[in-house]
């Protein structure tokens, strides 16, 4: 494949400048040299595995590149030792926002209902493991018997690989074999047809999901609970508070930068989960329960790959992650927060 | 590539002169393929074969077939690799399109090559010995191979959808011959609850399946001659309603969304369910489940036909060679392509397997002639339909699974879920069709 350049140099006309005293790059050169000769590595290989990646990911989504014209010519090898080459009559090129306008006025895809999709998938997930999370966080930083058991035990989830989960889930919900509809059958319940609607089916793929995001949350919001001081609670005992106001005025407020971090980290991960949807639900019903990545790879990748609307896909989905950080971080900043 | 490329052009001007001359040159791959052809023992080249069968049912007979052949040719080394079939074509592109790690020979769908072709990533195979006797193929498995006027593979085994249904329940209800048309069924199939109080017929909720009852009234997927886009044409339309209706009538089971293929397979093999639509890479699975009760339980019958014909898709695997591999392989490919598809392999593989055989010849060797599962099979293979080969034939299938899942499963209107596949074919799949 040719890389293109796409530099465009725009001649800036040079100021003329008497000799300044030295910018503030300069001092902060002669006096941390060593400190910059130290981050140099980890900017070269940021730039080498992100910032190139992702600056040929952007460009690609403005072009029409797909794997049938890649190749600018098409070569075919034959048996009898000929090789015929022929000019891709149809080789990529420089399409604008084609890619763009064609995937958001619905042309091709479905990104307006996936969009929304994700976003019920991700407030739902995080919403609830995090509940989940706090609430079991909670009971386990009191001293009990057979605590530390507790603890392993709720971070099982996470110690099975999530494709192993997320299989035995789907089968768990399959409807003629499945011990979820063998259990409601067992109290003479309907077993229900899970995947045949578009709510029961996400809703598997939210109970999958929160079973395997709660241990994370649990052992990031125990960390936060033992950073308590403990005599904030007795001082609040002291001043006859119930659990409930000292949950509520202690604890919540104490756990406040784990809390943020978490819930910035869970969002961006449940929205960009990709196995959970792909493997639980496989989008069914009839591609209704696919959120923005699986879409994007389904479009992308199933027959002749697209890899500029694959690319077109991947923008969008950090636009509007781009977006989010910036208000989150913004409305943290608003409380006063330094984060 | 471009050096290689040099050489390749200089070979191939040498060929030319040579066949100018009209002269035996000793340098043609031709003649070293004879040269093979006289002692096989000299050959000498390790290939890698990606086996797309699945590595349970199917795998071992081929790994058998690998050791018949190197007793052949003992210096060919036959790396076989199990890939499974859901993975190898992006699995086989990625590394094609990366010009490395793909495997010599690959074991492609019917409706791979065409698109594998058009991509640059196999061999073509005219001129070679390996379609000297083209004639021998049946004409139908070998048209996938056509691409652009040229051949890109060699059939392998060739299937289509059937009826399989399960004789003891058909006994027990007392039906004698297996329905044949969508409206016996309907009666067959509430004699059957009636009689044993048991499930009737499964219809899978993928586009694959609905195209027998599409093919039932003369309808099509596409109609790639005219380049017109017919899916949602009243042929089309009309035979999708049928299934429909058999759904909805309580007639065939509610499929489930997901997993569906999996639930059928497990219901009919447990013998709850009396009918099935499949084809014949199932039977190896379903005479060894021990809950069905071997192969002389298993009835085989033509797919159910509607107003106009009864057929089902021409399904099958083809044998191609990756453009990638270097020349000097070819002798050892083509050899072994050559064995794995000859009469008597393909034999084996019917009677260990029961898959079709793709040569008209091998349809007159006694195993295949005394194989049960073969011979019911055969009609169901003369009435098959061939599907369009052309290179965005693989896609029509993922709006098409949809579909299926919004009509059986979900219960739309049959016209309204193939306007919307018509819409995606017209903007993503086959730009320049018409409606």
């Amino acid at each position: 494949m040719s890389t293109a350049t796409v530099g465009r140099r725009t001649p800036t006309p040079e100021p003329v400048r008497e000799p300044a005293p030295p910018g503030r790059l300069r001092r902060s050169w002669d006096k941390h040299w060593y400190a910059w000769a130290m981050v140099t590595p980890v900017v070269i290989v940021l730039s080498v595995l992100v910032f190139y990646p992702l600056a040929r990911g952007i460009y690609l989504s403005f072009t029409d590149l797909t794997e049938a014209n890649q190749q600018r010519e098409l070569c075919t090898p034959s048996i009898t030792g000929e090789l015929t080459c022929q000019a891709n009559p149809n080789a990529w090129e420089f399409v604008g926002l084609d890619n763009y306008i064609q995937v958001l006025s619905g042309q091709i895809g479905q990104f307006w209902p996936q969009f929304w999709t994700t976003i019920i998938w991700t407030v739902t997930c995080v919403v609830f493991t995090y509940g989940i999370g706090l609430g079991l966080a909670v009971l386990l930083n009191r001293p009990m018997r057979g605590r530390s058991f507790y603890r392993v035990l709720l971070i099982l989830p996470w110690a099975v690989p999530g494709f192993v989960s997320a299989f035995s889930w789907r089968f768990m919900f399959n409807h003629d074999f499945g011990v979820v509809n063998a259990l409601l059958k067992a109290v003479g319940l309907d077993p229900v047809h899970w995947f045949d609607d578009k709510w029961t089916a996400l809703s598997t793929a939210i109970i999958t999901n929160i079973w395997l995001g709660v241990p994370f949350m649990i052992v990031s919001l125990l960390g936060g609970l033992t950073a308590i001081p403990a005599e904030l609670y007795e001082a609040a005992t002291i001043d006859g508070a119930t659990p409930w106001q000292k949950f509520k005025n202690v604890t919540l407020p104490g756990l406040r930068p784990v809390s943020m971090t978490v819930l910035l980290l869970g969002t961006i991960w449940t929205f960009n989960m990709f196995p959970i949807i792909f493997l639980v639900t496989r989008g069914q019903p009839a591609g209704q329960t696919e959120i923005l990545v699986t879409g994007a790879y389904r479009a992308a990748f199933e027959g002749i790959r697209n890899y500029s609307l694959a690319s077109t896909y991947g923008v969008l989905i950090l636009s509007i992650l781009l977006v989010f950080s910036v208000f989150y971080r913004r409305a943290l900043r608003k409380q006063g927060e330094v984060w | 590539m471009r050096i290689r490329s040099v050489g390749m052009i200089a070979t191939a001007l040498a060929v030319a002169l040579t066949a100018a001359a009209c002269s035996g040159n000793d340098k043609s791959s031709t003649s070293s393929d004879k040269k093979a052809a006289t002692d096989p023992k000299s050959l000498s080249a390790s290939l890698t074969w990606w086996d797309t069968s699945d590595p349970k049912n199917e795998g071992p007979a081929f790994q058998e077939l690998i050791k018949k052949f190197n007793a052949e040719y003992p210096n060919v080394k036959v790396d076989y690799q199990s890939v499974p079939f859901a993975d190898a074509q992006n699995k086989f592109k990625t590394s094609a399109a990366a010009k490395s790690g793909a495997p010599d020979i690959l074991r492609a769908e019917v409706a791979w090559v065409p698109e594998l072709a058009s991509l640059g990533y196999l061999y073509n195979l005219d001129g070679s010995e390996l379609l000297k006797d083209e004639s021998d193929f049946l004409a139908t498995p070998m048209s996938s191979n056509k691409f652009g006027g040229k051949t890109y593979g060699v059939p392998q085994v060739t299937d289509s959808l059937a009826l399989l249904y399960n004789k003891k329940m058909f006994a027990a209800a007392g039906i004698t011959a297996a329905p044949k048309t969508w409206a016996e069924v309907k009666t067959a199939a509430a004699t059957i609850k009636s009689k044993t109080g048991k499930q009737a017929l499964f219809i899978n909720s993928g586009g694959y399946f609905l195209l027998p009852f599409i093919y039932g009234e003369g309808g099509d997927v596409v109609d790639a001659a005219a380049k017109k886009i017919t899916v949602n044409g009243p042929q089309a339309v009309a035979g999708v309603k049928i299934a429909q209706d058999l759904v909805k009538d309580g007639t065939a089971v509610k499929p489930p969304a997901n997993d569906a293929y999996g639930n059928m397979m497990t219901l009919f093999k447990e013998q709850k369910v009396a009918m099935i639509i499949n084809g014949p890479w199932e039977v190896n699975n379903i005479k060894s489940a021990p809950t069905f009760g071997g192969l002389e339980n298993l009835g085989v019958a033509p797919v159910p036909g509607g107003s106009a014909k009864a057929g089902g898709p021409v399904g099958g695997h083809n044998y191609t060679i990756w453009s990638g591999m270097p020349q000097e392989k070819v002798p050892a490919a083509v050899a072994f392509v050559k064995f794995m598809s000859s009469p008597e392999s393909q034999a084996f593989l019917a009677e260990k397997l029961g898959l079709l055989p793709t040569r008209t010849s091998a349809y007159d060797l006694p195993a295949v002639k005394n194989n049960a599962t073969v011979a019911a099979f055969k009609p169901v293979l003369d009435s098959a339909v061939a599907r369009p080969w052309i290179p965005e034939g693989g896609q029509f299938f993922g709006p098409m699974d949809k579909m299926a899942v919004e009509v059986l499963v979900q219960n739309k209107d049959p016209k309204a879920s193939l306007d919307t596949v018509a819409k995606t074919y017209k903007s993503e799949v086959v730009k320049d069709y018409s409606n």
